[in-house]
């Protein structure tokens, strides 16, 4: 498997992992639809990344201008937060419908924050009764966005990970694969690398 | 009025030369406003006032001032990048977001008669906007104002050794920090710092009521649930989150101050202990109710 397949493995895990925590969520807080937006590193625009419930059809890809709606207040101050009473306000519901398709009663959402960064935001639209409370549904979303953060960090570093080592194929010649080595030996009595000498000890031991 | 002792310049000199000490036997402490504490109860704390002649600055999103729950500010800025360096400039007074005029809102709603000026810090989620809080938060401090609302925190640990050293500045300058807690499972800053007053959200809907945590680093907790907050347009919505625990704290502050012009940081933070609604005076000993 060569390394672009492997990357495109870890991208299909974020997809899956992003999509699982807004299913989560949805079902958790029994709500209308839950999104999960990233924010774009380049126009700090805010885009839906995965969606369950309504919009989910159509919504991923969606961008917002940074700072905008509710999610641009999270995105901008960190802090999470609920905004009821929203479809109250003719603007708003008229700025939400145009862009979602839907107007929703209750907006919540929280930051995700991955190594010391916003970078996105949960939110769930129209939960259920509140029978937990308030301060008890934003706190269980922020948990949400966490753990999210924290299987995107994962991702992170394993993609990190593969572009810094070349994968070396399974079934690739060890023919080939020594006389690359070979090559890059330093010539015209230039020291190697103690710690690539050690490993090509170990490498002889195990050829053996 | 002659600039007060902690808002004078520092000494420029070697730390420790010369000594911080002064021989009192020889020379007498100099003179300087004192707000004695008496026995604290709410009427004494705040009484009537209203926040007159207290100076807050809005460190936020930017706040809209033309919006009925705002009720005018003193001076719109924003942190400007003209390349080399930021720097704090005047700008309409608008809020595209919507974030500062809420916590603006909020203040005034609890001291109607409070000066505020906004300074833009935040924009969006982008990273590098640390750097513009601690220009903003700096001029801020610099600018000699009586409280700060910080209805944000950074979890980004570059700032952390300046956030540190301007919050202590703020503390000595007599510029009270008020921060709302992060309810967020990362470390994040200056709302854990000892300097500054930090805030989370109770659930209760009187905008007055407001609790002492023993168990800091939140050390209030304040209205934040469904909290009637400005949105643009002139128009309100009901929001929840520490972001709106804060202003009330702010707004309680101003009030304080207001009516006590002296009072130091710590002195206004043991006022805010003593009038909270969970410590009461039992035999001459305040303590929290259990």
């Amino acid at each position: 498997m060569s390394v672009h397949e492997r990357r495109s493995d870890s991208e299909i895990t974020e997809r899956r992992l992003l999509q699982s925590t807004v299913e989560v969520a949805r079902h958790v807080f029994a709500s209308a639809a839950a999104s999960v937006f990233l924010v774009d590193q380049e126009t700090g625009d805010l885009v839906f990344e995965a969606v369950s419930g309504e919009g989910e059809q159509h919504l991923v890809g969606t961008r917002f201008p940074a700072g905008t709606g509710i999610a641009g207040w999270v995105a901008a101050s960190g802090q999470p937060m609920i905004a009821d009473e929203a479809a109250a306000v003719p603007q708003f519901a008229h700025d939400a419908a145009e862009s979602t398709g839907y107007v929703p009663r209750s907006i919540m959402a929280a930051p995700v924050i991955l190594q010391e960064n916003c970078i996105g935001v949960l939110e769930v639209l129209d939960r259920s009764a509140d029978w937990r409370g308030d301060l008890a549904d934003v706190d269980l979303l922020a948990l949400l966005a966490a753990q999210a953060a924290y299987g995107l960090e994962l991702l992170l570093r394993l993609r990190r990970a593969e572009t810094a080592v070349p994968a070396v194929p399974g079934d690739e010649d060890v023919h080939v694969l020594l006389q690359r080595i070979s090559d890059r030996v330093p010539r015209g009595g230039r020291a190697a690398d103690p710690t690539a000498l050690k490993l090509l000890a170990v490498a002889e031991e195990l050829l053996h | 009025m002659m600039q007060p002792p902690w808002r004078r310049e520092q000494r420029e000199h070697f730390p420790g030369v010369p000594a911080w000490s002064l021989a009192t036997s020889r020379l007498a402490p100099e003179e300087f406003g004192v707000s004695r504490l008496e026995d604290v109860t709410r009427e004494w704390a705040w009484g009537d006032a209203d926040g007159a002649g207290v100076r807050v600055c809005v460190l936020d999103t930017g706040v809209e001032a033309g919006h009925p729950r705002v009720g005018g500010l003193e001076r719109s800025l924003v942190v400007a990048d003209d390349g080399a360096d930021l720097t704090v400039v005047d700008c309409d007074p608008v809020d595209p977001a919507g974030h500062g005029t809420a916590c603006a809102g909020v203040i005034r709603s609890i001291a109607p008669a409070v000066s505020l000026t906004s300074v833009r810090v935040l924009t969006d989620g982008r990273s590098g906007s640390g750097a513009a809080l601690m220009a903003g938060l700096r001029w801020a401090v610099e600018e000699g104002f009586d409280l700060v609302n910080l209805s944000l925190s950074t979890t980004r640990s570059q700032f952390l050794p300046v956030l540190h050293e301007l919050a202590d500045r703020a503390y000595f300058r007599r510029c009270v920090l008020v921060a709302s807690a992060h309810n967020m499972p990362v470390v994040s800053f200056p709302w854990t710092f000892s300097s500054v007053i930090s805030v989370a959200s109770h659930d209760e809907p009187d905008p007055m009521t407001y609790y002492y945590n023993p168990a800091p680093p939140a050390e209030f907790y304040a209205r934040g649930v469904r909290v009637p907050v400005a949105w643009p347009g002139g128009r309100e919505i009901r929001s929840t989150g520490n972001s709106f625990a804060a202003p009330h704290i702010t707004g309680i502050c101003a009030l304080i101050l207001s009516r006590h012009r002296w009072l130091t940081p710590f002195q206004l933070k043991s006022v805010l202990y003593l009038a909270a609604s969970n410590v009461v005076v039992s035999e001459g000993d305040a303590h929290v109710r259990a």
